[in-house]
C-alpha cells in the first residue's frame, strides 16, 4: 500500500510537471507581446527593454521554464493584466464561487441521479429506464451554454421565476460581508435571509443546468453498476431466501456499488469544473470559469495559464482522490 | 470468388472464411445485421446520413446564399421568404443552418483524421513494445488526460490564434489520449494471444506484426470510441465557436451562430435557439449510432 | 452602516425583487469598464480610467458639465502667457483640500507634472510633447510660490493646444504628501496608486474590483459644490442585454454603452429615457502600404468606394454610429462635415482595373473581438466582395491585434481611435504625421503603423501645432482633412455615439465627447 502510494505520488509529480510544461509552451507561442501587456501602448523604448528584462524574457528558454515552474509551485502566476493584481489572489477570490456552484450541481446530480439510476436498473426497460437513458443522452448531446441561454430566456426573461445573470441582484450586492466567498453560506452565517433568498434565486438555474449533466452521468453509471450487481449470484440467492426486493437492492446491491459510485461522483465533480467554464460565461457567474474566459478574450495570458494550471491541478487532485478513496473503501484492496 | 460462394450473401455468411479479408468482411456483415435490428442505432444512423446529405446538397437545399447580407431586413421573424428568419445582417438563418452542416462535418472529419491514427499508433506501439517505451508514452498520455479537454483546447486555440483550423488542431491534440489508452489495452490482450506468438516464431518483424496484426484488431473498439467521440467533438467545437475561438465570420458555424444570437436572445430568440437544436440533433445522432455500434461490434457489453 | 444596508435589503425584499429600486441617494450605473488597467491617473490611458480620473481628481483646466466644449479654469484660477509664447504662468486657486485634508498648493501641481513626466507611462507623451523630460522637468514645471505654477515649453505652441492637454487625465493633480508616504523603491507611489486614490475631486474612490465594481462616495467639501447624490456605484455588466434588462427591472439607474438593437426595445418603455452622445472615437480602416496592392492610390480609392457608410450606420450600428469620413471628430476645433465617398461598386471596379487588379484580390483584416468591430467588419466584408476584394477576417482580443498592428504585420486593420485630449492635434498628429518610417522608430503613430509617410502632411500638422491664431489654425486643419480623405491609406468611416439609457427620475448626468468630460457630480434623482 505504502509503496503504491509512493509510486502514485511520483507519477503525480511527473504529471504536474507535464502540465506545467504544456502551459509553458502555450504561453510561449501566444502571438501577443507580453511586454506590451505590462507597459501599455505608448511607452518609450527604454521602458520596453527594462520590462522585458524584468519578465526574464531575455533569458534562454530552459532558464525561463525553470523560473516558471518555481513560480508556479509557489503559487506565483504573475500579475493579471485584467485586474492589476496577482493572479493567485484573483483565483483565490473567484474559486469559492465555482466550488459553490459545482457542489450544488453535484448535490442535485447525486440526489436525483442515484435513485433514478437504481430504479432504472431495477425496473429495466420500463419508462423510468427510458427516462434515464434519455437523460444520459441529453447529457452527451446538448451544448451546456445553449441550454443555459435557453434557460435564461425561459425562466428569467419570460417567466421571471429565477434571478438573472450574476450571483445576486444589484440591490443585494456588497451587503453580506465576505467570509467563505460562497454566497449562500455567507448569507447564512450573517443570518440575512433576504439576501439568502435572492442568492438562491440566482444560483438555482446555473446549478440546475450543470446539475443536469452531473445527473446524467451519475444516473448512467449507477444504472450500469446496479444492473451488473443484480445479475450476480448472491442477489439471486438473496431473492430465493425470500428477502423483499427493497432489501435486496438497498441492503445488498447498493452497498456493493457504493465504492465505485463514490469515485464516479468525485470524477463528475471534475467534469463540472470543465462545464463551469461555459456555464459561468453564460450566467456571468464570477467564478473560475468566467475568470478564465474573461482572461482568454482579453488575451491576459497570466490569467489564462494560472486558471488552466489550477483547474488542471484540481483535476489531477480529484483523480488522485478517487483513486485513494477506491483503495481505502474497497474491502478487496484494503 | 468461385465454388460455393456464388452470391454475395453466401460469401458473407459461409462458415469457412477463405482469407483474413474475407473474415473481416464477414464480421462487418454480422455487426451490420445486429445493428439493423437496433432501432435507436438506426435512428442515429438516419440522422447522420440525413445531415451528410444536407451538407452534400447544400446549394440545392438552401434557399439563399449563406453569406448574402440584406441590411434592410435584419432580425426578421420566420416567414415564407425566410423560413427561419434572418440574422443581424439580414442573412437567411435557414440557409446558414444548412451550410453549417458542412462546417460541422468538416470539423468532425478532420479531428477524427488527427486523433484516430495518433491514438492508434501511440497505443499500439506502447502496448506492443512495453518497457520504457510504454512507460514514457503512457506518461505523456496521462499528462494530456490530466487537463480537462475543453480547457486545454481553449488555451491552445487562444495561443495559436482563433480560427477554425487551429480549433480543429486543438481539439485533435486533446482528443487522442483516451484512444491511445484504449488501443494500448487492446494491444496488450492481442499481444498475449497465440497467433501473435506464432507470427513472431516465423520471424515477422515487430513493425509487421503491429501494422499487420495488432492494429486491424484494435479497429472495432477504436471505431466505436471514435463514433461516440464525434458527439463530444461537435460540442467542444461549438463551445469554441461560442467563445469566438472557432470558426470565424462569415462562416456559418453553429456555435458561433448561437454566440451571435445571444445578443438578441430576449427579443429574437430563434436566432440563438435554432443552431442549438441542430447541434443537439447531430450530436444525438452520433451518440445513438455509437451506442448501437458498440453493442453490435462488442457483444460482450450487450446487456 | 451594515444595519442600514440590512434594513434596506429587507425593504427591497418585501417590495419584491421584480420591482427593485435603487437607493434614493445612490446612482447605480451598469456598464463595461474592463479596460481599466490602473487607477493611477499618470499611468491610466484607457477610456474608463480617464473617466474615473474626472470624478476623483482635479486638473488645472476643466470643463463645465452643463456645457462641455470650451475649457474653463479649474484648479488654475487664471493664467498668462509670456511674450515669447513659451512660458505659461498659472494662478492656483486657494482653499482646495484633498480628500486626505491636505491643502492643494502649487507644489502639488508641480509634483504631479514631474511625477507624470518622470514615470513616463503611456499617457506621459501628452505632456512631454512640449519638450519636457525627466532631466529638465524640475526646471520647466515648477511652483514659484504656494499659489503660482509655471510651465515652460520648448517652442511657442498654440496656447489652446497646451491648455487642452492640461485638461487631460494625465494632468490630474495628486496629493503629493499622501502619494510620497506610499512610495516604495522610488516608484513614485505607482504601485499603491494603481488601486487607490489621492485626489481632490467631487468623489472619493470607495471600491474598485476589476470587472465587478467601481464605486464612489461624495466629497462633501468639494470646492465646486458637493455632489447631490451620496454615492455612485458602477456595476460591471459585460453583456449589453443584461444592462438593458437590469435597467428595465429597475436594478440600475443608468445603462451605458447600449447597442442599437436594444434601444428599439427600450424606446417603448415609459420609465426610461434614451440619449445618444457623440463621442470622439473615429472608426477607420488602416491600409498597410507594405501590401503590394494596398499601397496603390487607386486601390485605396476603390476601397473607400466599397463601404455602404449610411446603410451600415443606420442598420447594423443604428444610432450608435454616424457616417464620418474625416479624421477630426465633430465637436472639435477644425472639424468639417465632408462625405466624399459612398458605395459605388462600378467606380471601385474601374479603379481596381486601373490599378491592374480588375478581378480584385485577397487580403486579410485584423479585427478586435468586441462590439461593434466584428459587426462592421462583416458588413464591409460583404460590400468588398461585390468588387472581388476577398476579405479574410482575423479576429483577436485588442491586445493581440494591437501587437500585430504595432509590428506592422497586418494588411488591413479595423480600428477605433479615441482622441487623447480635446484638441484636433491629437488625431492629426497620429493619422497624418510620420517623421521616421524606420522599423525601429521610437514613435509609432497610425501613419507609421501603415508604413505611410508624407512630408506634406507632416509639415501641415507641425504648422497647425504652433499656429497661435486660432482661426488660421482651424483653416489648416480643414485643408489638411480635405486632402487627407483623398490621398491617404486610411478609410475613415464612422464616428461613435454612445447610447445611454436612464430611468426617468435621473437627471444631470453629463457625458461629453471624451472620457475626461463625463461627470457624475450634477446628477440628481427624484
Amino acid at each position: 500500500m505504502l509503496r503504491k502510494l509512493a509510486g502514485l505520488s511520483g507519477s503525480i509529480v511527473l504529471t504536474v510537471l507535464g502540465l506545467l510544461a504544456v502551459t509553458f509552451v502555450i504561453g510561449r507561442v501566444v502571438p501577443i507581446d507580453p511586454v506590451l501587456s505590462v507597459i501599455g501602448e505608448n511607452a518609450p523604448p527604454g521602458a520596453y527593454e527594462r520590462a522585458r528584462a524584468d519578465l526574464g524574457l531575455d533569458q534562454p528558454l530552459h532558464v525561463q521554464f525553470g523560473r516558471f515552474v518555481k513560480k508556479a509551485v509557489t503559487g506565483d502566476f504573475g500579475v493579471s493584466v485584467l485586474t492589476a493584481r496577482p493572479v493567485i489572489d484573483d483565483l483565490k477570490r473567484v474559486f469559492p464561487a465555482t466550488i459553490e456552484l459545482a457542489s450544488l450541481a453535484t448535490l442535485i446530480g447525486v440526489l436525483l441521479g442515484v435513485p433514478l439510476g437504481i430504479v432504472a436498473a431495477v425496473r429495466h426497460q420500463t419508462w423510468v429506464d427510458h427516462l434515464a437513458r434519455i437523460l444520459a443522452l441529453i447529457g452527451h448531446s446538448v451544448p451546456v451554454f445553449w441550454i443555459g441561454l435557453m434557460g435564461l430566456l425561459v425562466f428569467y426573461a419570460e417567466l421571471g421565476w429565477v434571478g438573472g445573470p450574476g450571483r445576486q441582484s444589484i440591490a443585494f450586492l456588497d451587503i453580506v460581508p465576505v467570509r467563505t466567498g460562497m454566497i449562500l453560506l455567507d448569507c447564512l452565517i450573517d443570518g440575512d435571509f433576504e439576501s439568502l433568498a435572492d442568492a438562491f434565486r440566482h444560483i438555482v438555474l446555473p446549478a440546475s443546468v450543470l446539475g443536469l449533466f452531473s445527473l446524467a452521468y451519475i444516473c448512467r453509471m449507477t444504472r450500469s453498476f446496479m444492473i451488473e450487481q443484480l445479475s450476480k449470484e448472491y442477489i439471486t440467492a438473496a431473492r430465493i431466501k425470500g428477502l423483499s426486493e427493497w432489501r435486496v437492492v438497498m441492503g445488498h446491491a447498493l452497498r456493493n456499488i457504493a465504492v465505485p459510485l463514490v469515485t464516479v461522483i468525485a470524477l463528475s465533480y471534475g467534469y463540472l469544473l470543465e462545464g463551469s467554464v461555459l456555464t459561468e460565461t453564460v450566467f456571468a457567474w464570477p467564478g473560475l470559469g468566467n475568470y478564465l474566459t474573461d482572461s482568454l478574450l482579453r488575451s491576459d495570458m497570466n490569467g489564462v495559464l494560472g486558471g488552466t494550471i489550477v483547474i488542471g491541478a484540481i483535476f489531477i487532485g480529484l483523480n488522485l482522490l478517487s483513486d485513494i478513496l477506491y483503495r481505502l473503501l474497497d474491502p478487496r484492496t484494503r | 470468388m468461385s465454388g460455393a460462394a456464388s452470391t454475395l450473401r453466401d460469401y458473407l455468411t459461409t462458415p469457412t472464411p477463405r482469407s483474413r479479408r474475407h473474415a473481416a468482411l464477414q464480421r462487418a456483415w454480422l455487426a451490420w445485421r445486429r445493428l439493423r435490428n437496433n432501432p435507436t442505432a438506426m435512428a442515429g444512423l438516419g440522422i447522420i446520413v440525413l445531415i451528410v446529405l444536407v451538407a452534400a446538397f447544400a446549394p440545392w437545399i438552401a434557399t439563399h446564399s449563406p453569406f448574402e447580407q440584406n441590411l434592410n431586413n435584419r432580425l426578421a421573424p420566420p416567414s415564407a421568404a425566410h423560413w427561419l428568419g434572418t440574422d443581424e445582417f439580414g442573412r437567411d438563418v435557414y440557409s446558414r443552418l444548412v451550410y453549417g452542416s458542412r462546417v460541422a462535418l468538416r470539423i468532425i472529419g478532420l479531428v477524427t483524421v488527427i486523433t484516430g491514427p495518433i491514438g492508434l499508433l501511440i497505443g499500439a506501439i506502447a502496448g506492443y513494445a512495453g518497457g520504457w517505451v510504454d512507460a514514457a508514452l503512457m506518461r505523456i498520455t496521462d499528462i494530456f488526460l490530466a487537463f480537462p479537454r475543453l480547457i486545454l483546447a481553449l488555451a491552445l486555440t487562444s495561443a495559436l490564434g482563433p480560427n477554425i483550423d487551429n480549433a480543429i488542431l486543438a481539439i485533435g491534440i486533446t482528443g487522442w489520449p483516451p484512444l491511445a489508452r484504449l488501443a494500448r489495452a487492446e494491444t496488450l490482450t492481442i499481444r498475449a494471444s497465440d497467433f501473435i506468438a506464432a507470427a513472431r516464431v516465423i520471424g515477422a518483424s515487430a513493425t509487421r506484426i503491429v501494422v499487420g496484426h495488432v492494429m486491424p484488431l484494435c479497429m472495432p473498439s477504436l471505431i466505436v470510441r471514435l463514433t461516440l467521440d464525434m458527439a463530444g467533438v461537435i460540442l467542444i467545437a461549438a463551445g469554441l465557436g461560442f467563445l469566438g475561438l472557432g470558426a470565424q465570420p462569415p462562416q456559418p458555424e453553429w456555435g458561433a451562430m448561437i454566440a451571435a444570437g445571444r445578443k438578441f436572445v430576449f427579443d429574437q430568440w430563434w436566432i440563438a435557439a435554432i443552431p442549438g437544436i441542430a447541434i443537439c440533433v447531430l450530436s444525438l445522432g452520433f451518440n445513438l449510432f455509437g451506442d448501437g455500434l458498440r453493442d453490435a461490434l462488442d457483444p460482450k457489453t450487450h446487456s | 452602516m451594515k444595519k442600514v444596508a440590512l434594513a434596506l435589503a429587507a425593504v427591497l425584499a418585501t417590495t419584491g425583487v421584480a420591482s427593485a429600486q435603487t437607493p434614493r441617494d445612490t446612482l447605480v450605473v451598469g456598464w463595461k469598464f474592463d479596460d481599466i488597467l490602473s487607477l493611477d491617473p499618470h499611468e491610466s490611458f484607457e477610456f474608463a480610467g480617464s473617466e474615473f480620473g474626472a470624478q476623483v481628481y482635479d486638473k488645472l483646466i476643466t470643463f463645465d458639465p452643463q456645457n462641455i466644449g470650451p475649457i474653463k479654469p479649474g484648479v488654475a484660477e487664471s493664467w498668462s502667457v509670456s511674450g515669447d509664447g513659451k512660458v505659461i504662468t498659472f494662478k492656483v486657486r486657494q482653499g482646495i483640500k484633498f480628500h486626505s485634508g491636505n491643502p492643494l498648493t502649487a507644489e502639488d501641481v508641480a509634483y504631479s507634472v514631474q511625477r507624470a513626466v518622470t514615470m513616463n507611462k503611456s499617457p506621459a507623451f501628452i505632456i512631454t510633447q512640449f519638450g519636457l523630460n525627466k532631466d529638465n522637468v524640475k526646471d520647466k514645471a515648477k511652483a514659484v510660490d504656494a499659489s503660482t505654477f509655471t510651465i515652460e515649453t520648448d517652442k511657442a505652441y498654440a496656447t489652446s493646444f497646451v491648455l487642452n492637454c492640461l485638461s487631460a487625465n494625465v494632468s490630474s493633480i495628486v496629493d503629493s504628501k499622501l502619494v510620497k508616504s506610499n512610495e516604495k523603491d522610488g516608484d513614485w507611489g505607482n504601485t499603491w496608486l494603481k488601486t487607490n486614490s489621492a485626489g481632490s475631486g467631487a468623489f472619493k474612490l470607495t471600491q474598485w474590483r476589476a470587472n465587478e465594481t467601481l464605486s464612489y462616495e461624495r466629497n462633501d467639501a468639494y470646492w465646486q459644490g458637493a455632489p447631490k447624490l451620496r454615492r455612485v456605484v458602477g456595476r460591471y455588466m459585460a453583456d449589453a442585454n443584461t444592462r438593458r434588462l437590469a435597467l428595465e427591472k429597475g436594478d440600475i439607474d443608468v445603462a451605458r454603452d447600449l447597442q442599437s438593437d436594444q434601444v428599439k426595445a427600450l424606446q417603448s418603455n415609459a420609465n426610461v429615457n434614451v440619449r445618444s452622445i457623440r463621442k470622439a472615437y473615429i472608426w477607420y480602416l488602416g491600409l498597410s502600404t507594405k501590401h503590394e496592392h494596398l499601397k496603390k492610390p487607386q486601390v485605396q480609392q476603390a476601397l473607400k468606394h466599397l463601404i455602404d457608410y449610411d446603410q451600415v450606420a443606420n442598420t447594423v450600428l443604428a444610432g450608435a454610429y454616424a457616417n464620418q469620413q474625416t479624421i477630426i471628430p465633430q465637436g472639435f476645433l477644425g472639424s468639417i462635415d465632408d462625405k466624399p465617398f459612398k458605395l459605388d461598386v462600378a467606380k471601385a471596379k474601374q479603379l481596381l482595373a486601373e490599378a491592374g487588379v480588375p478581378n480584385g484580390f485577397s487580403v486579410t483584416m485584423d479585427v478586435t473581438n468586441t462590439y461593434p468591430s466584428p459587426e462592421i467588419a462583416q458588413a464591409i466584408q460583404a460590400t468588398f466582395a461585390q468588387a472581388g476584394v476577398k476579405l479574410e477576417l482575423i479576429p483577436g482580443d485588442f491586445r493581440a491585434t494591437l501587437t500585430k498592428y504595432r509590428a506592422r504585420n497586418h494588411d488591413i486593420y479595423v480600428g477605433r481611435w479615441g482622441s487623447d485630449f480635446l484638441d484636433p492635434h491629437s488625431n492629426a498628429d497620429t493619422f497624418a504625421k510620420n517623421v521616421n518610417n524606420a522599423d525601429d522608430a521610437p514613435a509609432k503613430p497610425l501613419a507609421w503603423r501603415n508604413s505611410w509617410q508624407s512630408k506634406e502632411f507632416s509639415d501641415m500638422v507641425e504648422a497647425a501645432m504652433i499656429e497661435r491664431d486660432t482661426e488660421k489654425r482651424k483653416q489648416i486643419y480643414e485643408n489638411l482633412q480635405r486632402k487627407f480623405t483623398q490621398s491617404s491609406p486610411f478609410v475613415v468611416a464612422f464616428q461613435n455615439t454612445e447610447l445611454v439609457a436612464e430611468r426617468k427620475n435621473v437627471k444631470g448626468l453629463a457625458i461629453g465627447p471624451i472620457s475626461e468630460t463625463t461627470f457624475f457630480r450634477m446628477v440628481e434623482k427624484n
